[in-house]
């Protein structure tokens, strides 16, 4: 937004405030260098350097080191062009294939989710909530703010097979009155059956950011104006047709952005799984591994640094790919070029 | 606006404050289960209610990780990425609201592309730049990188812009203020609030930074506490009450933390999300 859209006050001030300045300088010391010109340069220095040496450097590296065939231990001199080849290595590796639909299906199990609760959610705190809204709005957070290790560890606990209070929990509900079915033979090995890894995993992804979407589709109910719900019930519309024919409309640059991030980030799945799963991440049969967590050990457990590189690059481009897809959707659903900004 | 029929308000309460219970109680449990051995925890039926095994744990915990060691790390990491955060990114923010200068718009925008680097893009080349500035097993190789946080940026320079109003800065330089010395002591003393709100947001950052610290540290006397509590955990024999224990003690500066700036914490985080 700020990007585009040229900043209304301070700009104003800032072209008057050069011009005013110029004449004031004259009769000081006559100086070669105007410090009100070098100035913002310096102040923006710090900032650039650890941007180019910490952001910038590292991203072109990466780019580089795709295209190399280099064992970290050998030291640099072992780098070698290799062209394509560990892309098309990359590309034709079952398991790069294997922990990509791993990650796509965790991405929407725990996305999805999020968000088909998450506005609601935040539509009901917004009109039915005051007093106690902040605290509820809180306690969804909390997740969010909290470290994944920890996070992933009290999981592993809850998940555990025999003794997880999860399991428990769902025994304990099978000894309502008609509700018996629901237990399984069995306790269910949250984190070892390869069919159960993805959902649980996922679960834990939902719990941990449905409150940052909360948070973030609150903060645009806020800015709709309350005359326009006055007026809609005064021309009779119920709760449901307020909330669709008014809210969503509104809100649609939101979910836009939400949902992008939640994009980006679930793409880039890599704490929860690499903490909770066995074997630094993989699951049972690489059942829980993400192309992050794949990434990582193509570089840190086999030392294959290009390979690893390449991964990067592919999933980035994977990324990239769906977020000009979500865009396009977002598009032709008649949202203009002004507000998705 | 309210919602025309009571039931369904009250139906609405009901499930919106029972999910509210859900989302606290695996914060609960981890609680509770700190105080508890880890033949309590996996017994029949489980603890519901905190007992009296928390020193034990702790002791338990210290003989596997040098757990203040690694509390301390943990502190000084985030308290010096929060400082050194909070002064490259006012700086920044404060010349991007104020000046005029050739390129402003577009270094702005460069800066703003950090946030979308992925991380995990960055990854072995930030490793092999600590390797080659010799950083690794080092604090600084995670509290300089994180210095350069775009939010910040952003976020400094809205507030610049609309707090600080250019007569002042006009004024002292009238008076024959540095242009350092006009950020220093007069601009940055204005920016209370939004160096508070940055700051809570980098502390946290920093506090629970797993993947940078998984990359770059390598010896568990240098690990922060995110790294300290994984190596806790081993498929067959973790010791739960001792994991739960250091989780807690981990977790518990961020809840109090978060219980006293919530409001200004989720409105830093969202306009920062919303604006930029």
């Amino acid at each position: 937004m700020s990007l585009s859209l040229p900043t209304p006050e301070p700009a104003a001030h800032n072209g008057r405030l050069s011009d005013l300045h110029a004449p004031l300088k004259a009769p000081r010391r006559k100086s070669l260098v105007n410090p009100v010109k070098i100035a913002p340069y310096l102040f923006i220095a710090p900032f650039f350097l650890l941007f180019g040496l910490f952001i910038a450097f590292p991203l072109l590296f990466s780019l580089y080191l795709s295209f190399q065939s280099w064992d970290a231990t050998a030291g640099l001199a072992s780098m070698k062009w290799v062209g394509l080849s560990n892309f098309i290595f990359t590309l034709t590796d079952p398991w790069y294939w294997k922990s990509l639909y791993n990650t796509a299906s965790m991405a929407i199990m725990s996305g999805l989710p999020q968000h088909l609760i998450a506005l609601p959610l935040a539509f009901f705190l917004q009109t039915a909530f005051r007093r106690w809204r902040n605290f509820v709005v809180g306690l969804y957070f909390l997740p969010f703010i909290t470290s994944s290790v920890a996070i992933a560890l009290i999981f592993s606990s809850l998940y555990s097979t025999d003794f997880g209070m999860i399991n428990l929990a769902i025994a304990a509900i099978g000894k309502l009155p008609g509700l018996h079915w629901i237990v399984p033979a069995h306790p269910i090995e949250w984190l070892y059956s390869p069919p159960n890894v993805k959902p649980a995993v996922s679960l834990v992804i939902f719990w941990r950011y449905v409150g940052w979407n909360t948070v973030l589709y609150l903060s645009a109910l806020q800015t709709i104006p309350k005359d326009l719900y006055e007026a809609a019930k005064i021309d009779g519309a119920n709760g449901w047709q307020q909330f669709t024919r008014i809210t969503i409309p509104l809100i649609k640059p939101m979910i836009f952005f939400a949902v992008t991030l939640s994009i980006i980030g679930g793409l880039q799945l890599f704490e929860e799984p690499f903490i909770l799963l066995p074997n630094e991440g993989m699951g049972t049969s690489q059942s829980g591994l993400t192309t992050a967590v794949y990434m990582y050990r193509t570089a840190f457990h086999d030392g294959d640094f290009g390979t690893a590189s390449s991964i990067a690059w592919l999933l980035f481009i994977t990324i990239a790919a769906l977020m000009w897809l979500n865009t396009r959707i977002f598009h032709r659903s008649g949202m203009n070029e002004e507000n998705q900004r | 606006m309210k919602l025309s029929n009571n039931k369904a308000r009250y139906t609405g309460y009901a499930i919106v404050m029972a999910g509210a219970l859900l989302m606290f109680s695996p914060f609960y449990f981890m609680f509770v289960f700190a105080t508890h051995t880890s033949s309590e925890i996996f017994s029949m039926p489980p603890p519901l209610w905190f007992g009296n095994a928390f020193l034990d744990n702790m002791a338990s915990l210290m003989r596997h990780i040098p757990f203040w060691r690694n509390l301390g790390w943990s502190f000084y990491t985030a308290t010096l990425q929060t400082l050194l955060t909070l002064l490259v990114t006012s700086m920044a923010g404060y010349a991007f609201a104020m000046y005029e200068f050739r390129f402003k718009k577009t270094l702005f925008a460069v800066a703003l592309t950090a946030m979308l680097v992925p991380p995990f893009l960055s990854m072995i080349p930030t490793f092999m730049t600590m390797n080659l500035l010799g950083w690794i097993n080092q604090p600084r190789a995670l509290y300089v990188p994180g210095a350069a946080a775009a939010l910040g940026v952003f976020l400094m320079r809205q507030y610049v812009a609309s707090a600080i109003p250019s007569d002042l800065i006009e004024a002292a330089r009238i008076d024959g203020c540095g242009e350092f010395r006009i950020y220093w002591s007069v601009v940055l003393p204005l920016l209370g609030p939004a160096l508070g709100t940055l700051g809570l947001i980098s502390f946290i950052q920093a506090w629970n930074n797993f993947l940078s610290a998984l990359v770059v540290l390598r010896s568990p006397s240098m690990y922060t506490l995110p790294l300290a509590l994984r190596i806790l955990q081993s498929p067959t024999n973790s010791d739960w009450g001792a994991v739960m224990a250091g989780s807690a003690v981990a977790v518990l500066p961020l809840l109090v933390l978060f219980a006293f700036t919530s409001r200004r914490l989720i409105d830093g985080l969202t306009t920062g999300a919303v604006k930029a």
